[in-house]
């Protein structure tokens, strides 16, 4: 167990330097100024050489990146170009928004996926087939489209959701559930369907395995068999596709932010590529890439803990 | 998709020899009735979006805000949006970003993951290793942030975005490309052309990269989903081409800001946008589907389950279990196909009755139809299984399944995996013990342990705290043997209990069920292809061959004068007969598939006494007196040849 957390960390450094490295490059790849591109056509020289002085853009580029990295280690990120806030206290400011949207669709996809895939592997006939219809549009329809959709019937047509916007749960845990519920269904409607899919995958190959078929022999009745084998092993590779599936959800913050006008880190950036905002940009891509391995290693947890052949070992 | 096809089509060399999986991919995906719909609509949709200028019933650009937002008419077939333009020549130009968007995705992606793949699960060794640990890292990179970030550097640029997302994307496609490329690169013809002295080139071309076609194809176009998902996705967060140029996404981002007096509007753009989705995504599954064997095809089919007819024929007098005439079908892609037809054998109280056949005979599905297991695409058509004078094929499922492990237990060919590798010996012990005995925990391991005695484990303490893949397969199946007691059964069906093990230890688990034979008077049913396991524990035996059992006598009379051809020619090429360990020697010729059995006697292709005679009509069973049976027109001949 302990290895397999040490492996994790050892290839999370090499992703942090990979995401801020590339992001750092593509900044020098710019046509022409970079200060330039960032305050627009219509800039004073006079602003733009004073841009450049701040960002030190006229620094060798890897001087620039060993500087930024030797701040960022100290939690300096720079402040943003437009507002001038520094980068870290809107970053942390905006993650327990993302989170209250992350983390409740990342359960309700594995909640949800795991029980209809479950229904479906065991039952089959019309429930499989409607399964498989709804998790070709949950793969189809893009979440961005999906959360529109659901304003328009929920708040716009029954009124019983707000459209828009995010209450805090510590300001009132019943408009924080009505703010996040349809963000949250929309993000998690690709991870239900997905996660479905693979749990009746696995679910069916371990009903047709060798020790379900001598435990149900031998007596172990019905209900074990499901709730307990056939679960505990389909999970095993549930787990592992949780990784991708949870990357993907963290990406789709960025769009349901958007449609529901939640100031999480994904409208941030959407805010920062509009307006050129590149130690902001820098600032979240640092933070997603952080979440992307705090995923990682929860769902190495998870496994190791579904997997009594990484615990034993 | 089209473009997913093309890209890798440019890589196969006119010159390279035929392959059967080659050509066959796109003509294959074009025959199936969900390839032809997708590859079809996304046809349409490229040319439309491509013709739009000559197409397009309206100039996407020209506003005429009288008519803004009105529904679908015969002048505005998809109806215009909050400025009065029409939606569906907006769709149409629409198109040409969007899908011009995914083809430069797709290009990347190819470009990136089809040389890295093949070279990782070709060359191995070193570029292996580098290629697969970049990959890992790559797959955790949040790819939107760094879209976003090249965003922000490079204004409004989505083709750069595209590429971007392509060549990240394509670690996925890269893994599963070189695992296709090592898997050819393990076959014998790649090795055989090497040694004929073809250039690396050449094998690259002309053996590895065909191989490959599927898996690039089916990883392409679902790329293509997720490109075209997250095209959309950026131009709806006004990231590409700045209005009023038509995108999808800035199309579903005009209907929201009129979503409260006109919802129609998210219907055209979402649906088409959607549809596209699909199509990529069907079309990768349906190659995938065509790529892949047939095996998993089966996988979803079940089989009606009806009462079987109930058989006319009267069971043995005394019997534990007759079962009589029990016909199985399989519910397969190409129709239902008959496995077992009118098997007939009884076991009496306390015997052990080997069920002998070559792999294919249908001995194991007998077993599992006789325990209510059998795959979900299997049902009994015909038949009965009477055990202990109650109808087990006519029983409701709850009661026939309260009758499995107490009265009915069965012990398996391969004992590593019998046990469920999640949970501990004892637990599984434990939950079995406790199902029947209705105990409590400290009785219930007490229980435990003494099953685990009585199949003479040392150290019970020990074995119940390890996982089944801690334990050698000969503790396994001791393990195994003591699950199947815990209900104190009266019969128990081994279907091959000593396979899978080495030689002695076949022989101490073979000692040991006799042991318990003896203790506890239970009859056992012994499926085997082993002479030698036949001779040292049965008393009585059913040959079986191509779904029918083709001889039944006492083990000694077998031995001595086989009355089937089939079983002579097993005795034959088995001069040894008796030694144990020995599986049946091969006979010329296999067993005939279930499907492609002939109408007369099925072991005709393969007998040497075959005459026209035998071909012309099912052969009925032929009864020779004390018990003994044979399925052969000759059988009184042999017998009285061999007996002379
Ligand atoms: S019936 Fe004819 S073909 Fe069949 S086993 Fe007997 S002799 Fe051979």
């Amino acid at each position: 167990m302990l290895r397999v957390i040490g492996h994790r960390l050892l290839v999370s450094i090499p992703l942090l330097f990979i995401v801020t490295f590339a992001v750092f490059g593509l900044e020098s790849l710019i046509p022409g100024n970079a200060a330039q591109t960032i305050l627009g056509e219509n800039a004073t020289p006079a602003a733009v050489a004073q841009l450049n002085t701040q960002m030190g853009l006229n620094d060798p580029f890897f001087e620039r990146y060993a500087h930024w990295v030797g701040h960022a280690v100290t939690g300096n990120f720079g402040s943003s170009v437009i507002s001038g806030a520094p980068v870290w206290t809107s970053v942390v400011t905006r993650l327990g928004v993302t989170m209250s949207l992350l983390i409740p669709s990342l359960v309700l996809a594995a909640v949800a996926g795991v029980v209809l895939g479950m229904a479906s592997a065991v039952r089959g006939g019309w429930l499989a087939r409607l399964i498989d219809v709804v998790s070709l549009l949950g793969f189809a329809l893009p979440s961005f489209w999906v959360g529109l959709i659901l304003v328009s019937i929920f708040a716009v047509k029954l009124g019983v959701l707000p459209a828009t916007g995010y209450t805090p749960l510590g300001t009132s845990p019943s408009e924080w559930i009505a703010s996040i519920t349809l963000p949250v269904v929309a993000l998690s409607l690709y991870g239900i369907t997905a996660i479905a899919k693979q749990t009746r995958d696995s679910a069916s190959e371990v009903l047709d395995s060798d020790y379900i078929r001598f435990l149900r022999a031998n007596g172990v009745p019905e209900r074990s068999v499901l709730l307990k084998h056939v679960l505990r092993n389909s999970s095993i590779p549930v787990a592992t596709s949780l990784g991708l599936i949870s990357i993907g959800a963290l990406g789709g913050t960025v769009f349901i932010e958007n449609v529901f006008v939640l100031p999480g880190l994904g409208s941030l950036a959407t805010q920062a590529t509009l307006d050129h905002d590149i130690p902001v940009i820098l600032g979240v891509a640092l933070c997603f890439t952080l979440a992307v391995i705090a995923i990682n290693l929860v769902i190495d947890l998870i496994y190791g803990l579904l997997n009594p052949k990484v615990r034993v070992s | 998709m089209t473009a997913g096809v093309d890209t890798t089509q440019t890589h196969d060399g006119p010159a390279a020899p035929a392959d059967p999986a080659r050509q066959s991919i796109v003509r294959s995906l074009l025959r199936t009735p969900r390839g032809l719909l997708t590859v079809g609509f996304l046809v349409v949709l490229f040319v439309a979006s491509l013709l739009a200028p000559v197409v397009a019933p309206h100039d996407p650009l020209h506003q005429e805000l009288k008519h803004a937002l009105e529904g679908p008419s015969g002048q505005y077939w998809l109806g215009t949006d909050g400025l009065g333009r029409d939606v569906l020549s907006r769709l149409l130009y629409g198109g040409r970003s969007s899908l011009l968007g995914v083809l430069e995705g797709v290009v990347a992606h190819v470009i990136v993951a089809v040389p890295l793949g093949i070279a990782a699960g070709y060359l191995g060794g070193w570029t292996d290793r580098i290629i697969t640990r970049v990959v890992d890292i790559v797959m955790s990179v949040p790819t939107i942030v760094i879209l976003l970030a090249l965003l922000t550097m490079f204004d409004r640029n989505i083709s750069a975005a595209m590429i971007t997302l392509g060549a990240l994307s394509a670690a996925g496609t890269t893994r599963m490309i070189r695992a296709a490329a090592l898997s050819v690169r393990g076959e014998l013809f790649v090795s055989a052309a090497e040694l004929l002295g073809l250039s690396r080139p050449q094998i690259l071309f002309r053996h590895i990269l065909p191989r490959c076609r599927g898996v690039i194809i089916v990883q392409v176009s679902l790329f293509a989903a997720v490109a075209l998902g997250i095209q959309t996705g950026l131009t709806y967060l006004s990231l590409g081409p700045p209005p009023p140029a038509p995108t999808w996404g800035g199309m579903v981002a005009d209907a929201a800001s009129s979503v409260s007096n006109d919802p129609w509007l998210l219907v055209p753009a979402g649906g088409l946008i959607g549809i596209t989705v699909l199509c990529f995504g069907i079309l990768g599954d349906t190659v995938r589907d065509i790529t892949a064997q047939s095996s998993t095809a089966s996988a979803g089919l079940r089989a009606p389950r009806r009462r079987p007819e109930p058989a006319t024929g009267a069971p043995e007098e005394g019997a534990l279990l007759s079962v009589r005439e029990l016909s199985v079908t399989f519910r397969t892609p190409s129709g239902d196909r008959d496995v077992l037809t009118s098997v007939s054998f009884d076991v009496q109280p306390g015997e052990t009755l080997g069920l002998v056949g070559e792999s294919g005979s249908g001995k194991t599905v007998t077993a599992r139809a006789v325990l209510g297991l059998l795959e979900n695409n299997g049902a009994v058509a015909h038949g009965s299984a009477r055990f202990d004078g109650v109808d087990l094929l006519a029983l409701p499922r709850k009661r026939w399944a309260a009758l499995r492990g107490k009265r009915i237990a069965l012990i398996s060919q391969e004992p590593m995996v019998a046990l469920d590798p999640s949970f501990t010996v004892g637990a599984q012990l434990r939950e079995v013990v406790r199902a029947h005995d209705h105990s409590g925990r400290a009785e219930a391991h007490e229980r435990v342990l003494e099953l685990l005695r009585l199949v003479e484990l040392p150290d019970p303490e020990e074995i119940v705290k390890q996982y089944p893949f801690q334990i050698s397969g000969g503790m396994a199946q001791r393990v195994a043997i003591a699950l199947a007691l815990a209900g104190r059964p009266d019969l128990l069906v081994a279907d091959e209990p000593t396979t899978a093990l080495d030689v002695t230890v076949q022989a101490e688990i073979l000692d040991l069920l006799r042991r318990l034979q003896q203790e506890t008077g239970m009859a056992i049913v012994l499926v085997t292809h082993d002479w030698g396991v036949v001779a040292d524990s049965c008393s009585r035996v059913a040959v079986m061959y191509a779904g029918q059992v083709v001889e039944r006598a006492d083990v000694e009379d077998v031995f001595r004068h086989p009355s089937h051809p089939y079983t002579r020619a097993l005795m034959a090429t088995s001069p040894e007969h008796a030694e144990r360990g020995r599986p049946i020697a091969a006979i010329a010729g296999q067993v005939p598939a279930p499907g492609t059995w002939p109408t007369g006697c099925r072991f005709a292709a393969r007998c040497p006494l075959m005459t026209e005679a035998c071909r012309r009509e099912p052969v009925a069973m032929v009864d020779l007196g004390e018990g003994r049976d044979s399925r052969c027109l000759m059988a009184t001949s042999i017998l009285e040849g061999t007996s002379a």
